[in-house]
């Protein structure tokens, strides 16, 4: 054992409603999913937690990835391995299972949970933006109750989200809307498997030669994951030409907030952003015509 | 607390605080040093062990949530003084340099192969993605798992 850090009270609840009354009473209280965030943030970052429930008990319970009645249901402690090899999301969520595919490394993904990578609430997190443009909702359960919310409402800033005391993410929900096509773009220091430099994810449904449809999301260029709105207008109602994809990326790099760090400067996230839209664009267009 | 856990075949229960890491277990508390530490933030792969089946980084879990888990470490793939296909393929390929990153490197290909009898040399440099080395033995190391691929198949 290196340092001897200062330990804390450690539960591992067996039930959903077990966990949920330890969450509601315990103060303050630490959540560990697949723990690939919160044991470093333990081990090496001087985090002190007090509390810590560990939902290791509730693994088979709440991780599924299920395609029923036109929504897709993923459990909030699915493994992202394991979610990464969802038929239904390869089919039907083109670009979450692209995103899924480059978290991490195999070991990682073995570990994380799609929950987790939420909750955690990087602005790095490469779930959410394709979860963003999929127009993703999140169940929300406590003591005695539930809501269900738009993931874009989910993420407050770093590190922050929108569970209030006492609450679990239980799953996230999506509706495929037929004839979309979808793709995820992410730049890090290395191809895949590294933490994001910048991310977009884009998903297009085209009518004849217009575009009917338009949503985009971008990663680790803003506090939040967060839609570009603008861009998406740029697109929206209009014949699908360079002039038009190129003018809606130069908008998603306008709306980008970049910050400079140990990864990028600012300048270079937006001009990546730029870069990733145009990209995501061109491939989700060739995918609206049946191509790969 | 009391964990239980079957490690490399055999079961034990062992006493731990919630915090320790099961890398430290192993290494520390068991003696199992084949599993190295190195980077402790899941970056390099070097403590990869198998856990119920899965390569996981034992730098990034709790003892604690191992509880009742099958684990596998480097020290338990030969059989009877024989050394396993894999550990004979990165021998012959000369797969290892100053030999730090080969027991996670191995690891991760016997997770590989355990899914995927045929791998294809895409599927090992994803399975292998994780797994940094400073001396570069890459190229080696990927031939050495499609080489023992090769045995594993002959054997049966």
């Amino acid at each position: 054992m290196r340092a001897t850090a200062p330990t804390f009270n450690y539960y591992t609840p067996r039930t959903v409603s077990e966990t949920l009354n330890l969450i509601e009473k315990l103060k303050p209280v630490n959540v560990i999913a697949g723990g690939t965030d919160f044991v470093p943030a333990v081990r090496l970052k001087g985090f002190r937690p007090k509390h810590v429930v560990s939902l290791v008990n509730l693994r088979k319970e709440l991780s599924y990835v299920i395609f029923k009645g036109g929504t897709v249901r993923i459990g909030a402690l699915t493994r992202i391995r394991d979610a990464q090899r969802s038929v239904h999301l390869r089919k039907k969520a083109t670009c979450l299972h692209e995103a899924l595919s480059q978290i991490g490394s195999v070991q990682i993904r073995n570990m994380a949970t799609i929950g987790g990578n939420l909750c955690n609430a990087s602005p790095a997190a490469d779930s959410a933006p394709p979860l963003l443009v999929l127009d993703a909702s999140v169940e929300i359960v406590r003591k005695g109750g539930r809501r269900t919310i738009p993931l874009k409402d989910f993420f407050l800033g770093p590190g922050k989200t929108a569970l209030r005391k006492g609450e679990l993410l239980k799953g996230i929900t999506f509706r495929p809307e037929a004839g979309t096509a979808s793709s995820f773009q992410k730049l890090g220091r290395t191809r895949g498997e590294d933490i994001s430099i910048a991310t977009a994810a884009v998903l297009l449904k085209t009518d004849g030669s217009r575009i009917s449809q338009a949503r985009i999301a971008l990663g680790s260029v803003a506090p939040i994951p967060t839609r570009a709105y603008e861009s998406e207008k740029e697109l929206v109602g209009k014949a699908a030409s360079e002039a038009v994809l190129d003018s809606a990326a130069t908008k998603a790099a306008e709306e980008a907030k970049p910050i400079t760090d140990v990864r990028a400067t600012g300048d270079y996230r937006r001009s990546a952003v730029k870069a990733l839209v145009r990209q995501g664009l061109a491939q989700a267009l060739e995918r609206t015509r049946g191509g790969a | 607390m009391n964990v239980k856990m079957k490690i490399n075949g055999e079961p034990m229960t062992l006493d731990v605080p919630p915090n320790e890491l099961l890398l430290d277990t192993l290494r520390t508390r068991l003696g199992l040093t084949g599993s190295k530490d190195v980077c402790r933030t899941g970056d390099c792969c070097a403590c990869t062990v198998m856990l119920n089946g899965r390569a996981v980084n034992s730098c990034l879990m709790f003892t604690s949530e191992a509880n009742g888990s099958d684990i596998l470490t480097i020290e338990g793939l030969s059989q009877n003084e024989k050394l396993h296909p894999l550990q004979e393929a990165f021998i012959e390929e000369d797969a290892t340099h100053c030999g730090y990153c080969t027991p996670g490197m191995i690891m991760s290909a016997y997770a590989l192969l355990e899914e995927n009898p045929n791998p294809t040399r895409k599927d090992v440099e994803e399975a292998l993605a994780g797994n940094l080395c400073r001396c570069g033995t890459y190229y080696s190391a990927i031939n050495a798992v499609l080489r023992a691929s090769e045995k594993l198949k002959q054997k049966l």
